[in-house]
């Protein structure tokens, strides 16, 4: 593995945990303690992959240590399998369990997910204490420790080695991934959903993979886990311990790498200092320990909800792209010579219940055209756009785009047929910078997975796709706040974040929906000159608008709209004259 | 199974279910009115037991204590967060709510526990001593994040359901108690034997489901409590206090818990934890309503005890395991047909 972004880092870390548990600074009780906290941190940074970065909370995660757990356990005592032989079966065994409960639940939306994440946690905690052949309630005891050759690593300080290179390799792991191509896409399905589709991305296909990654993650810990305690039981794969480990991300900061560990590191040693401190302080009786954690849970929710990673470090620091190799370009693809028919839409249709929406428009746009469709508010423009771009089915008619029936639609076919949009409502993800937001649009350009990404083997296509992403932005003039946290930028600028992310898919058509909307003049000036340029390049353009200056000096040619219906068609002087149109939007002279 | 196994296994089964629909409609009440997922619902159904059990042998119960702390908190927590703004009614209200309320029947308890008044009264005491304990719980843990998307809300209910389960076991021990039974009368129905303590649990889940259709359905009140769940800005606007909703809302979800709590006691040997699964089954009732609609939810809720009783016959070990499986079918077929939607925050 290449330790290529931020080798600093790790290599301290390598260094401290090969050396530090052997000092004999640290007394045992103490490493035994960063043991559990590595263990925990572990399952933290799945969650805060799943939970901080793809937004989809899983109470559940203790079930997938168990998973870990138990395969492992039941190998080695019933089979006196080599602990390091089980393993891959461990993580087999919480991928294939991960993968069949993920095609379930992750596609839930809202809080269903965590509801469900509930569910099956305590059915799996249940599931455990009543398999006889997992030793039931009393669980599996005499699992043997990992061996290097004959020598056992029993002592705390030997495990803190195994535990912690784990760690380091996760977050290395982790890191790679979110920095990378699938990364974006997983990092945009939290905030906006809809662009990550518009731009190809598979969103179950994503959030399944988060959903495994995490499991594993966690299954990996529930081996440590094992081989450490040597034996295991229900107990801590339940319920409350899904929650703890909820809490540890969340305490730490949801979203950020490095505070899963933090947290698990805040959660253990506090947990740990009340069961000693606790009792000292108020006798014997009842369930202190639980009562403060309870109470810290709740006030941490109440002072610090962000978590404290960002408290103590401030907001993450911008991404730091490849630079791209000698000459090297995306393949662009070919477009179509000026003046072929592109887009025919025929009778389209579109009802929502008794409502009809869009009421068999025609139109049709050629290849190197600037075609404008207009139409008073409600008139149905954004509609037929979630028509072509495949976000809306139709209810009849049909749409053709260079000769491709659109009928059973997706947003991700329609981007990879070459249809980069702009949304009326601006969907941009807000955390992230402007630039991995405009990379975003060239998603489909790219071909890295997720493994390819937690090697590291994708820097020369990152690098393509970023030069790719800063040329947009250098073209719509936002190059100076390339790096800036795209939630920073005014709205006429995120509309142009919005255009630029649009022509990093290589399109064949743009659609813009009002694209000019909350710009300043001098921005519309910049704008109608960009769009021009992109027509002389041979791309068409479809273009929403409510400015009629901005639209009639660009269009070739203008649709009108009135209720679903058009009404119009032609030149824009043409219809600057057409009395239908002058009525639709001025009202009848009776 | 033949018909006579079948007909009890029914029975069991409505009897349970009839009071997860109790705890479930409580817990879809919470959801709507403050987006709360209300965890920690089962432990009023479990204290409620235990302070009728301690009332029956003539013990003075805990419970009174835990409700005065629960009120200095509620009290502290308050006067922290509106320390600038303090008024006379607010200090008022505090002041009779949050300390005099519970001093008041901390002496009731004390002077009526010795005098083992009978099941009426025990009953009674009980419900007084619960259900304040709603509104306290929301203005302390759930009132400052009201505004928080439903997961940190979830994640603040798991720390009140950590904090009452150790509050617990401190003031109730780790024993668990049974109580007497509302009916000791039992009659034949062909083979099969129907208790009265059966008969009572349908009679006030029937009641009290029928009230709160009227309460929701006819009543100023009711109806802002409505508003309050489907729109939470548009109530504000129209003067609905929203934080007083949660209380009210949180009041509701208390004196149901207590309610479950009456007709549970008798059935089962209750524990300072045993609300937690109780609460957890009503849960998945819940959910299979789809946290919105309160006649499916009831269904639900019976459904999900028929099961369990089924469970219980076929494969007792796994009776846990196969409840909370039932969901999954359920998220299943929502994953499938539910439209896809952004997240809600």
């Amino acid at each position: 593995m290449k330790l290529s972004r931020g080798p600093f880092i790790p290599i301290v870390c390598a260094v401290a945990i090969l050396v530090a548990p052997f000092t004999g600074l640290l007394p045992d009780y103490w490493v035994t303690l960063f043991n559990y906290i590595g263990i925990s941190s572990l399952v933290a940074i799945g969650l805060v992959l799943l939970t901080g970065v793809g937004g989809m909370t899983s109470f559940g995660q203790a079930a997938f240590v168990g998973f870990g757990a138990y395969t492992t356990g039941a190998l080695t005592v019933h089979y006196g399998v080599s602990p390091w032989l089980t393993l891959p079966a461990s993580l087999a065994v919480t991928m294939i369990a991960a993968g069949l409960i993920g095609a379930v639940t992750v596609r839930l939306s809202g809080h269903y997910l965590p509801l469900g994440t509930i569910a099956w946690g305590i059915a799996f905690f249940y599931l455990f204490g009543n398999i006889n052949w997992l030793g039931a309630h009393d669980g599996l005891p005499g699992i043997p420790p990992l061996r290097i050759g004959t020598h056992a690593l029993i002592h705390p300080s030997e495990y803190f080695v195994v535990v912690w290179v784990a760690v380091v390799l996760a977050v290395i792991a982790t890191q790679n991934l979110l920095g990378g191509r699938i990364g974006r896409a997983i990092r945009a399905l939290r905030r906006s959903t809809r662009a990550a589709e518009a731009f190809g991305v598979n969103t179950a296909a994503a959030k399944l993979m988060v959903f495994v990654y995490a499991a594993m993650l966690a299954g990996l810990a529930g081996w440590l886990y094992a081989h450490f305690q040597r034996s295991v039981s229900p107990g801590p794969f339940g319920i409350s311990a899904g929650t703890e480990y909820l809490l540890m991300a969340v305490l730490g900061g949801a979203g950020r790498v490095y505070g899963a560990i933090l947290g698990a590191a805040g959660i253990t040693v506090l947990r740990d200092q009340l069961q000693n401190f606790l009792p000292w302080l108020v006798g014997n009786t009842g369930n202190f320990e639980a009562i403060a954690f309870g109470a810290v849970l709740v006030l941490i929710l109440q002072f610090a909800s962000n978590g404290l990673w960002p408290i103590l470090f401030g907001p993450p620091p911008p991404p730091s792209p490849p630079t791209p190799r000698g000459n090297a370009h995306l393949p662009d693809r070919p477009l179509p010579a000026p003046g072929t028919p592109l887009l025919q839409a025929q009778d389209a249709r579109k009802a929502f219940g008794g409502l009809v929406a869009v009421n068999d428009v025609s139109f049709e746009v050629e290849s190197g055209r600037i075609i404008g469709l207009i139409g008073p508010n409600g008139a149905g423009k954004s509609t037929t756009f979630n028509l072509i771009t495949g976000v809306l089915p139709l209810t009849s008619g049909r749409i053709q785009f260079e000769g491709h029936a659109l009928q059973a639609q997706t947003p991700q076919r329609a981007a990879a047929l070459g249809l980069g949009r702009t949304f009326q409502h601006v969907e941009i993800v807000a955390d992230m910078s402007v630039i991995e937001n405009v990379a975003l649009g060239a998603h489909l350009r790219g071909s890295a997975g997720l493994v390819r990404s937690i090697l590291d083997l994708d820097r020369a296509e990152e690098a393509l796709l970023f030069a790719n992403a800063q040329r947009q932005l250098d073209r719509v003039g936002l190059a100076d706040v390339a790096f800036k946290p795209a939630g920073t930028l005014a709205l006429g600028q995120l509309r142009l974040v919005e255009v630029a992310r649009a022509l990093c898919l290589n399109p064949v058509l743009l659609l813009l929906d009002e694209p000019a909307a909350g710009l300043r003049v001098g921005e519309k000036k910049a704008l109608a000159r960009l769009l021009r340029e992109v027509r002389a390049e041979g791309i068409s353009v479809l273009l929403v608008e409510h400015d009629m200056d901005f639209v009639m000096s660009l269009a070739d040619r203008l649709v009108v709209l009135d209720f679903g219906t058009r009404i119009a068609e032609g030149v824009p002087a043409a219809i600057r004259q057409d009395p239908v149109v002058l009525e639709a939007y001025l009202g009848g002279v009776s | 199974m033949d018909a006579t196994i079948f007909l009890f296994l029914l029975q069991d089964g409505i009897i349970n279910g009839a009071v997860y629909a109790l705890v479930a409609i409580a817990t879809v009440l919470v959801f709507a009115v403050t987006r709360v997922i209300l965890v920690p619902q089962g432990e009023f159904v479990a204290f409620t037991a235990l302070t009728i059990a301690a009332l029956e042998n003539g013990n003075m119960p805990s419970t009174p204590w835990l409700l005065l702390a629960l009120g200095c908190l509620a009290a502290a927590s308050e006067l922290v967060r509106h320390f600038r703004e303090l008024t006379v009614r607010r200090v008022t209200r505090i002041v009779l709510f949050d300390l005099a309320l519970p001093i008041a029947l901390l002496l009731l308890t004390r002077t009526l526990a010795p005098m083992k008044l009978g099941q009426v009264s025990n009953i009674l005491l009980a419900i007084a001593l619960i259900t304040p304990m709603g509104p306290m719980i929301y203005r302390i843990a759930f009132e400052p994040i009201a505004h928080s998307s439903v997961l940190v809300l979830l994640m603040a209910a798991f720390g009140v359901h950590f904090s009452l389960m150790g509050l617990g076991l401190l003031f109730f021990g780790p024993e668990g108690t049974g109580t007497a039974p509302l009916s000791s009368a039992s009659f034949s129905l062909g083979d099969l034997v129907v208790t009265g303590q059966s008969v009572a649990v349908l009679i006030v889940t029937a009641l009290l489901l029928v009230l709160f259709a009227l309460f929701f359905g006819r009543t100023l009140l009711g109806k802002a409590l409505r508003a309050c769940s489907s729109n939470r800005v548009g109530a504000r606007l129209v003067g609905i206090p929203t934080s007083a909703a949660g209380q009210i809302a949180f009041a509701l979800a208390a004196l149901l818990g207590a309610v479950s709590g009456v007709l549970v006691g008798p059935l089962m040997t209750v524990f300072y934890d045993s609300g937690f699964l109780i609460g957890l089954k009503a849960f998945v009732a819940a959910i299979l309503g789809g946290l919105v609609s309160y006649p499916l939810t009831v269904l639900a809720a019976l459904g999900v005890g028929f099961a369990e009783a089924l469970f219980s016959f076929w494969a007792s070990n796994f009776k846990e395991v196969l409840v909370f499986t039932l969901i999954i079918p359920v998220l299943a077929w929502r994953s499938v047909y539910a439209p896809h939607a952004e997240e809600a925050e």
